[in-house]
């Protein structure tokens, strides 16, 4: 048995970097070559369809290859309120959940950081909304802010809502729906990476005569920002593609329609893939043009 | 004095009030699952334990249901074996294209879920492929496959390799160091990763939406009742979820904090 064992080994020790790599190859292709089929090959098919033109046909719904890039122009014309106005409800919201987040983040995992008790509770209270659907959650909020609610009628009675004023179908319900949902994501990576937080350094910040604020906006901050970094790109990307809040049948109205509203309208309900791929394509590429110069500032191996 | 019984006690308020603010909808939720409600589930009519005892009286609510624990279980299978063999690829070999995958790893995290959602589905039709559980498990295992490398990665981070290494000096054979060495020690990683899985699948509507066809997943039926009105018995599904994840994690952390008290006494 030894001598088997030994005799194999021989010549796999002489070739080790080659079977090293095939060892790697077998563990990374069945997932890799998933990806590739299922990840990388759609946004391909994105990009055709969305230089497809209307069948010669007529039929509706059905596109033959083609080279329309009249099919962005269109998209960009018809949808630009719908494309502004997710970029600034991202960019509102993304900010408001950091200014609420960073504060229960730091309570988290500096203040509770000799109270294991404490953290483990607050900690399963950040992803508690996690485990209920966030489209029950959203749908609750319609409630508690719809039209004959407790809310609305005691902001009319004490004078800040007119009669006939409301609050769902607003700007304001949205981004304010959007916000609640994503609270958990901007926390869950700025604890971590406050969690870490030496606190040596902020004793020496103080033993330095520094104010709290300055020991604030000196030390602690700026060694948070691959957490704050992280936090916003895991808030701002869903949100830009998010379409549930803003719908008509959540907390949305006629006039708060984000880009995932236009894509989910044209693709699955008036079945113009076109455009719907070209929106699609506009949006992805936005996003890939932030996350490189994240990845530029941080390499690759520190994305995953 | 000022400033330190504002620092003692301003951010402990917030941090209570963000929490009551956090919990509001669930709250919501959980009550409403006992609305003794006719049509619409709006407004409050009076107690009632018979949306959670007859919750199939909504079969849609029910089939709904079955659809996803049947998406989220194969999904998360599949992804769950992918990524770990990935993971363990990425920390223990060296490679070329090592940038290029950790790339290709990352950017469906990146990726908004309506593209990924669109592309699949364009892709589907010019493949001719009808939409159906097959295309929504398909969809799920891509979503998933990322998050499991993530947390599994970690966990194989903290392995020592020369554990394995004395396996090997005792003529383990590679499957024998794998299943007796490397495996058990990964578990807890991978266990925490199939939950992730399993809780991101179950809980995916956009994705799904656009690559569903006619088959509801629950989120899809919430999403599709809400024009109408969601019934009392989403609640009860939604809330019955609700008990049994937070339960999980509670068990978890119960768990580990009892293990370490056992290291400690020792």
């Amino acid at each position: 048995m030894a001598f088997v064992a030994f005799g194999s080994q021989t010549p796999a020790k002489e070739q080790g970097p080659s079977k090293t790599g095939r060892v790697a190859l077998f563990l990374l292709l069945p997932g890799l070559f998933y990806l590739a089929l299922f990840f990388i090959t759609p946004l391909v098919s994105l990009i055709i369809t969305s230089l497809k033109a209307p069948s010669a046909t007529g039929a509706i719904g059905r596109y033959d290859f083609g080279l329309e890039f009249g099919n962005y122009v269109y998209a960009v014309t018809q949808y630009a309120p719908q494309i502004f106005r997710s970029f600034s409800f991202a960019v509102l919201a993304t900010v408001l959940a950091l200014a609420i987040s960073y504060p229960i983040a730091y309570f988290i995992a500096v203040k509770s950081r000799n109270r294991p008790l404490l953290k483990g509770i607050l900690l399963t209270l950040v992803v508690a909304p996690f485990f209920i659907s966030f489209l029950l959650r959203t749908f609750a909020w319609k409630q508690i802010f719809s039209n004959d609610s407790l809310v609305v009628n005691v902001l009319k009675d004490i004078g800040i809502f007119g009669a006939d004023s409301y609050i769902i179908g607003t700007n304001f319900a949205v981004v304010f729906g959007l916000v609640y949902n994503f609270i958990p994501f901007m926390t869950l990576p700025i604890y971590a990476n406050l969690d870490r937080l030496d606190l040596s350094l902020v004793e020496a910040g103080s033993d330095l005569y520094a104010s709290p604020s300055k020991t604030f906006r000196k030390i602690t901050l700026p060694l948070s920002l691959p957490g704050i970094i992280s936090g916003t790109l895991l808030t701002f990307i869903p949100i830009s593609g998010d379409y549930v809040v803003a719908s008509r049948d959540f907390l949305g109205g006629p006039d708060t329609a984000m880009i995932g509203n236009v894509v989910e309208a044209n693709f699955l309900r008036i079945q113009d893939y076109p455009t719907a791929s070209a929106i699609s394509v506009m949006l992805m590429a936005t996003i890939v043009v932030l996350v490189s110069a994240y990845v530029r500032r941080s390499g690759t191996d520190d994305l995953l | 004095m000022t400033r330190f019984s504002l620092g003692k006690y301003l951010l402990p308020t917030y941090v209570f009030l963000t929490f009551l603010f956090l919990m509001v909808p669930i709250g919501y939720t959980f009550v409403f699952s006992f609305n003794d409600s006719i049509k619409s589930n709006i407004i409050w009519r009076g107690f009632t334990l018979d949306n959670w005892l007859n919750v199939c009286d909504q079969a849609d609510v029910c089939g709904a249901f079955g659809n996803s624990l049947l998406v989220a279980v194969t999904a998360t299978a599949v992804s769950t074996v992918l990524g770990t063999m990935i993971a363990i690829a990425l920390v223990r070999y060296r490679f070329k294209f090592r940038s290029a995958t950790n790339l290709l790893l990352f950017l469906p995290l990146a990726t908004p879920e309506v593209v990924m959602g669109a592309g699949l589905a364009a892709q589907f039709l010019d493949f001719g492929w009808t939409k159906g559980l097959t295309t929504v498990i398909i969809a799920h295992v891509m979503f998933t496959l990322s998050f499991v490398v993530v947390t599994v990665k970690a966990r194989v981070a903290t392995l020592d390799p020369a554990l394995e290494e004395a396996g090997r000096d005792l003529y383990a054979s590679p499957m024998q160091v794998f299943w007796k060495i490397t495996f058990p020690l990964l578990l807890p990683g991978i266990l925490s990763a199939a939950m992730l899985a399993f809780a991101l699948s179950f809980d995916d509507f956009i994705i799904t939406q656009f690559n569903s066809g006619s088959v509801d997943t629950f989120p899809k039926f919430v999403y599709t009742a809400a024009a109408r009105g969601i019934p009392p018995e989403a609640n009860v599904v939604g809330s019955f979820v609700f008990i049994v994840a937070i339960a999980i994690v509670i068990a978890v952390q119960v768990r580990s904090a009892l293990k370490k008290r056992k290291l400690l006494s020792k």
